[in-house]
């Protein structure tokens, strides 16, 4: 009988293929927020955009406090070398290297999400004020509950870890956290510039 | 070939409908594919016949402005995103693995959550009728500010929208990891049948372009909801920021609308013209071309907007033109010569290729900038859209039902009844479509509800409305032929057209695990080598 079409092929598995399209998903999704963006800024006749008198009256100001977000950024990109040495531990395959490695991305990312809390509270202006703040909360707030959907990824991975179900040779759920980690990182960054650097 | 007996365990049996709500089999999914899209284009069509009734005369009270919006609006969202989009998933998750030689898709559960995802985005979109406000009326295009300004059926038809195109992007990821992984042996990809490469190019745009879309309509969502400012120039928005993040994947969703129906034509014409497709990897290439180009063109929707740029978005509308032409030759190469006959599924596939060319004709039209200002928002657009997808796409949907009848359900549609279709669909498409030409060079606006007597366009949409009820009663025969079809056992041999592709290697319908064996693979028509190599299939 003439094997089927399941036959073993060479390079990646399914599902890691599988799972890289999806992320070509997400960047295209993340692509057309940042176009809206772009859009929106190249429109404007100045950055961030004049308030209306009711606006000002109320205590709505534009302005975004560079220090926290920086530190958060410091945080994520750590968080991301650490996930990739939760994989190459696991290739190695040293489980216990691979655990501390998904511990600490899982804290980090909590940290991070904790931190953009924090700062949304401090913000004086709202998803309503102006396309500055909607553009705003819409990109920080679509791209924190990436980063949540990528923590619970990693902590639904270190259950298993924990449970021993990755080895050496088995370990492509870790890959595939590691590389939307990776992905929401890359987002944050290029956020983190527009929104926070380039004035 | 015969399938092998497997012995039958006895014990606990699921009820049927469990099987098919539970199925993660292709082949079944397809099926469930099959019959919810058809089930929406009978909604759809109903739609139509309202929107139609309503135009057939002047200063017509029929149905108020209010719920004409809502009809016209639902009829083309049913047909874009719960028919022909999902249509083409249907036919492509029966076919590709069959096609390429695989037991199932690369990831069969997954393939069932697409399905799933279906229905309940459906039920949601339709259930705008029953809520306050009535169901989303901004058109299937939503322009703001009017689909701001609507009640919340607008937000049930977003996330309806969103849900689907979650559908089909997963569900490309799908078809696109099915077709890159699990060929048969001898199965390159210069060897895939070009149905299946319509489908890859499809899912290809499926995959980025849909997730576009999601973006616009999170935006719309946030505006309507949220206080939101995307589309509101008094906060800093731009309502033309819509239309471009919108067009930039509804322009590549025309194509993914129409490539699979250029697939199945592909596969229908070579069969009953005796010869192998002419120019399969210029097919391929122009496939590839169209796919690649689609996503420069969208703003050809937004020319009279004033804020694109005009002569390079022109010009790569009628570039576009060139591999689509391509295709049109690769058509009629495959028919010259051949020795041809027409069975039902021939008769649509021909059909498809002459309403498609003028379809693409008034399309290439528009193209041209000065042309587009005056037809801008005319019944002629109209023309265009349903010369493209009704007599393109719609004519491949009837044209594949009847080509792969055989093999989905293990029985043949009547001839006759089929030919009966085939003329009444094709008259009445005409005269239901042919006059929106000359109505929209009068300038008759679309998506109006009331048109004065005044205006002298009566006659045409009399004489258009009277075209759309024949092709409601083109429907008939085709009913009467599935009835009479599935009151016959199943009788159907393997291969009952003489074709090209591997589908038809099995058993017709073919067993769970598709095959027992499949003939060598050398060509892109391994079922021709193996009738006229001498060679017995299945070792």
């Amino acid at each position: 009988m003439a094997a089927h079409g399941t036959a073993e092929r060479q390079g990646m598995t399914n599902s890691m293929l599988g799972f890289i399209l999806f992320l070509a998903s997400e960047v295209m999704f993340f692509g057309g927020l940042f176009a809206a963006y772009f859009i929106a800024r190249a429109d404007a006749p100045a950055w961030p955009p004049p308030l209306t008198p009711e606006q000002i009256a109320e205590g709505v100001h534009l302005e975004l406090e560079v220090l926290l977000p920086a530190i958060s950024t410091g945080i994520l990109v750590v968080s991301s070398i650490t996930m990739q040495y939760a994989v190459w531990q696991i290739q190695k395959g040293n489980q216990g290297g691979m655990l501390w490695g998904l511990f600490i991305s899982l804290a980090l990312g909590i940290v991070f999400l904790a931190a953009q809390l924090y700062d949304y509270t401090q913000l004086h202006f709202r998803a309503d004020d102006t396309i500055y703040g909607t553009t705003f909360y819409t990109l920080t707030g679509f791209h924190g509950a990436h980063v949540a959907g990528g923590a619970l990824f990693i902590a639904v991975v270190t259950v298993r870890a924990l449970g021993g179900q990755f080895t050496a040779e088995n370990h492509e759920a870790v890959e595939a956290s590691s590389m939307y980690w990776h992905f929401v990182d890359v987002v944050w960054i290029a956020l983190f510039t527009v929104l926070y650097i380039i004035k | 070939m015969a399938t092998v007996a497997v012995p039958q365990l006895s014990g606990y049996h699921r009820p049927a409908v469990l099987d098919w709500i539970m199925t993660v089999d292709h082949k079944r999914l397809g099926i469930l594919y099959l019959y919810f899209t058809l089930f929406f284009f009978a909604v759809g069509g109903i739609l139509a016949l309202l929107v139609r009734t309503q135009l057939a005369v002047a200063d017509n009270s029929f149905v108020g402005n209010d719920a004409y919006n809502q009809i016209f609006t639902m009829h083309a969202s049913a047909m874009l995103f719960l028919f022909i989009i999902p249509v083409w998933a249907g036919f492509g998750n029966y076919l590709v693995p069959l096609q390429i030689g695989a037991a199932d898709m690369a990831f069969p559960r997954i393939n069932a959550l697409s399905f799933w995802m279906l229905p309940p985005a459906g039920i949601l979109m339709f259930a705008g009728f029953i809520v306050d406000g009535g169901a989303a009326d901004g058109g299937w295009t939503a322009y703001s500010p009017l689909a701001q300004q609507t009640g919340v059926g607008m937000d049930m038809w977003i996330i309806a929208v969103i849900v689907l195109g979650m559908s089909s992007t997963i569900g490309a990821a799908n078809f696109l990891v099915t077709m890159f992984r699990m060929r048969a042996p001898g199965m390159t990809m210069f060897r895939m049948p070009i149905f299946c490469w319509t489908m890859l190019v499809t899912a290809l745009l499926q995959l980025l372009a849909t997730p576009v879309l999601a973006a616009a309509l999170v935006m719309l969502f946030i505006d309507r909801n949220y206080g939101g400012q995307f589309f509101d120039p008094n906060g800093g928005g731009n309502v033309v920021l819509w239309q471009n993040v919108f067009w930039f994947y509804s322009h590549p969703a025309v194509y993914i609308m129409i490539l699979p129906g250029m697939g199945i034509v592909s596969e229908i014409l070579p069969v009953f013209s005796r010869k192998p497709l002419f120019g399969y990897k210029a097919f391929v290439f122009a496939t590839i071309g169209i796919g690649g180009l689609g996503f420069s063109v969208w703003a050809h929707h937004m020319f009279t907007t004033g804020s694109v740029l005009l002569p390079f978005f022109g010009f790569m509308t009628f570039m576009i033109g060139v591999p689509t032409g391509v295709k049109i030759f690769n058509w009629l190469g495959t028919l010259w010569g051949g020795s041809i006959s027409f069975p039902t599924p021939m008769l649509f596939a021909i059909g498809f290729v002459s309403m498609f060319l003028i379809g693409g004709i008034n399309g290439t039209y528009s193209a041209a900038v000065p042309v587009d200002f005056a037809l801008h928002d005319t019944y002629f657009v109209v023309a265009h859209i349903h010369y493209v997808l009704f007599g393109g796409s719609v004519f491949a949907v009837f044209g594949g039902l009847y080509y792969w009848f055989p093999k989905i359900w293990g029985r043949q549609l009547n001839e006759r009844l089929g030919k009966l279709h085939f003329v009444l669909m094709f008259v009445g498409f005409n005269v239901a479509f042919f006059p929106m030409h000359m109505l929209g060079l009068d300038g008759m606006p679309r998506r109006i509800a009331v048109y004065a007597d005044s205006a002298g366009w009566e006659a045409l949409n009399m004489l258009s409305t009277g075209g759309a009820f024949l092709i409601a009663v083109s429907m008939i025969p085709f009913l009467i032929a599935v009835v009479m079809a599935f009151m016959r056992p199943k009788d159907q041999p393997d291969d009952p057209w003489e074709a090209n592709t591997l589908e038809w290697a099995t058993t017709s319908p073919p067993p769970d695990y598709n095959f027992d064996s499949l003939p060598p693979v050398r060509s892109e028509r391994p079922l021709f080598d193996a009738r006229h190599s001498g060679e017995e299939q299945g070792h």
